[in-house]
């Protein structure tokens, strides 16, 4: 269980909708994922007014939350406008935002998120942020109103998993009361259950699921690898040693040798 | 038997086709008052079910596999059958692992035979893949050609027809596509340019893979290529935007800078008509028979859509193939 924005949801994982081999096999993958909320992007659909509708309702249609996103706006008025055509269309002041600051990366573009934040918190938004792991624009974002953060790990779709475990666990560290989802960059169940072991709140993720050979295979062993490094982490895990310590005691033996 | 089949998009030209060939009496009517302007017309004719298997389900290839065939016997002299290249940057090579792991009936090529199959590309890749048994033709071509081959056999066609409500026919094939009444159905939009330049000459489709931007060029005659397609969920069947053909002319430059200096010839853009499982459908309604949710695989996949519908129709299934039989031999039959 996990509450975000005042809503208490059964999953920590988060599910992408875009690239899958046909709408059916998304909602194969999300059945199999055990996900409660899954994003939806408006940018491209949008050409033609509500000419998505059918797409939509087939989003609407799986019976989980729906966080709709900003994905490839480029500038704070791009997804202001966005986010307000999706509250629109999906009836929910909920909206991952995402300000595109580099083309070839996908980066955050972290001044123009922090001001978009700002207008949409004030707007009544309850807003995820797509953003890095830098603490100092976490705090900004934290002050313009946003309750929960979702920091990269890697660039998006990029599946190189957790690369900078220092920063990730550092982030833990100082914001231990917000809701923390990693966004972005994960590749595989391994890197799911690492970030997960590392105390963060729940995992979004599209591409490595989308992309896979079987979507749904993936997306159940996804399911699966967040609830297991979920339940580490609370269990608490041993911490790595430099001797070898039977987990049967030898008895009879000198044990200072 | 009377047949009426309504619409001649590439599926209610090959289930004409096929009705036909069994000795039917068929009359086409399509509401747009030429052939064209539909989702068939801005098609890329690949008939590529091997490469399609990277994405598409295992129906895709198995259903797909004889249209190569399928076109050469109906359309005779427009399918070309120089396999497919598939081929990504040096600094995508992951993506054509990526999608050799997806796919079968390839082979390997490397810098030196890509030179040989495409000189225009010779030093550009190092790396790509071959699918040998793939074929393509012109959509445009091969539609004129069945639609005169059939009105030559007696098929009647009535253009700019609305036929609402007909009477007199023992069955009616709908393959009106995205106009059909079905709530099941989704549009997903295509955009696609047409290209010219006489620096470039290929000899078979080329898809370039790309994490974000994949494209395929297919030559045509005249020194034009299609370059195509975007894949956005939508219904709307307005102008190409600048962003897609901003993504489809960077990807044609990455392909080959002299794309840089073709000329755009055409912009065009098809609205697919699909169904919540990307697959398509053989429906059947009482007299009516429902032929829809192609996608983006019209011409690979309406001759055996149409052969379906036939054969639920001929089910005692005396039907002998006869799309190698002459003219004259069909209308004595």
């Amino acid at each position: 269980m996990i509450e975000l924005y005042g809503a208490e949801l059964p999953s920590r994982l988060l599910l992408g909708t875009a690239q899958y081999p046909s709408p059916a096999m998304l909602a194969y993958a999300v059945r199999a994922s055990g996900t409660a909320v899954v994003t939806v992007s408006l940018r491209r659909e949008m050409a033609g007014g509500r000419a998505g509708e059918k797409f939509w309702s087939l989003i609407r249609s799986l019976g989980v939350r729906i966080l709709p996103n900003t994905a490839g706006c480029h500038s704070v008025k791009e997804a202001v406008t966005t986010a307000q055509m999706a509250r629109e269309v999906f009836g929910t002041t909920w909206i991952k935002l995402e300000v595109i600051g580099n083309h070839d990366t996908l980066q955050p573009d972290v001044f123009g998120l922090v001001e978009a934040a700002r207008i949409l918190c004030e707007d009544g938004f309850a807003v995820f942020p797509y953003t890095t792991d830098d603490l100092v624009v976490a705090e900004r974002l934290l002050a313009a109103g946003c309750k929960a953060l979702m920091p990269w790990c890697a660039p998006i779709g990029s599946a190189l998993g957790p690369i900078n475990i220092t920063a990730l666990r550092s982030m833990r560290g100082h914001f231990p009361g917000v809701p923390l989802i990693v966004d972005a960059g994960l590749g595989r169940p391994s890197h799911a259950a690492t970030v997960m072991e590392l105390g963060f709140d729940a995992v979004l993720l599209n591409t490595a699921v989308a992309k896979a050979a079987d979507p749904v295979g993936m997306a159940r062993a996804f399911g699966k690898a967040v609830e297991a490094g979920r339940e580490a982490f609370s269990s608490g895990m041993l911490e790595p040693r430099d001797v070898a310590v039977p987990s049967t005691p030898t008895i009879g033996r000198g044990v200072f040798s | 038997m009377k047949v009426l089949v309504k619409g001649a998009g590439v599926a209610g030209l090959t289930a004409a086709f096929e009705f036909a060939a069994r000795g039917a009496a068929v009359t086409v009517a399509e509401t747009r008052p030429a052939l064209g302007g539909n989702a068939s017309w801005f098609a890329g004719g690949m008939l590529a079910p091997w490469c399609e298997r990277e994405s598409a389900e295992q129906p895709v290839l198995d259903l797909g596999r004889d249209a190569a065939d399928w076109w050469d016997a109906a359309t005779p002299g427009l399918v070309a059958r120089r396999g497919t290249l598939v081929l990504a940057a040096p600094r995508d090579a992951g993506e054509l692992d990526r999608f050799a792991s997806r796919t079968t009936g390839y082979r390997r090529v490397e810098e030196d035979e890509i030179a040989l199959l495409e000189p225009d590309l010779a030093g550009r890749f190092r790396r790509g893949l071959l699918f040998p048994a793939e074929g393509h033709l012109d959509p445009r071509q091969a539609m004129a050609a069945l639609h005169d081959k059939l009105a030559a056999t007696g098929v009647e066609f009535y253009f700019g027809a609305d036929a609402q409500h007909v009477f007199g026919f023992d069955r009616q094939i709908d393959c009106t596509g995205m106009a059909a009444q079905n709530d099941w159905l989704r549009g997903v939009r295509g955009e696609m340019l047409t290209l010219r330049t006489p620096d470039i000459s290929l000899s078979r489709p080329v898809r370039l893979l790309h994490p974000r931007f994949p494209l395929y060029a297919v030559p045509r005659t005249d020194h034009r290529f299609m370059i195509g397609a975007t894949m956005i969920e939508s219904q709307s069947g307005g102008p190409v935007t600048a962003r897609s053909m901003m993504e489809l002319l960077g990807t044609a430059y990455a392909l080959h800078p002299a794309f840089g200096e073709a000329e755009i010839v055409e912009t065009g853009v098809g609205v697919r008509p699909a169904f919540p499982d990307n697959l398509p459908r053989v429906e059947t309604k009482g007299e009516i028979i429902a032929i829809n949710g192609l996608y983006r695989h019209g011409f690979l996949l309406a001759p055996a859509m149409a052969r379906r519908a036939a054969k639920l129709v001929f089910s005692h299934d005396r039907t002998k193939e006869l799309a190698h039989e002459t003219d004259r031999q069909r209308r004595s039959a």
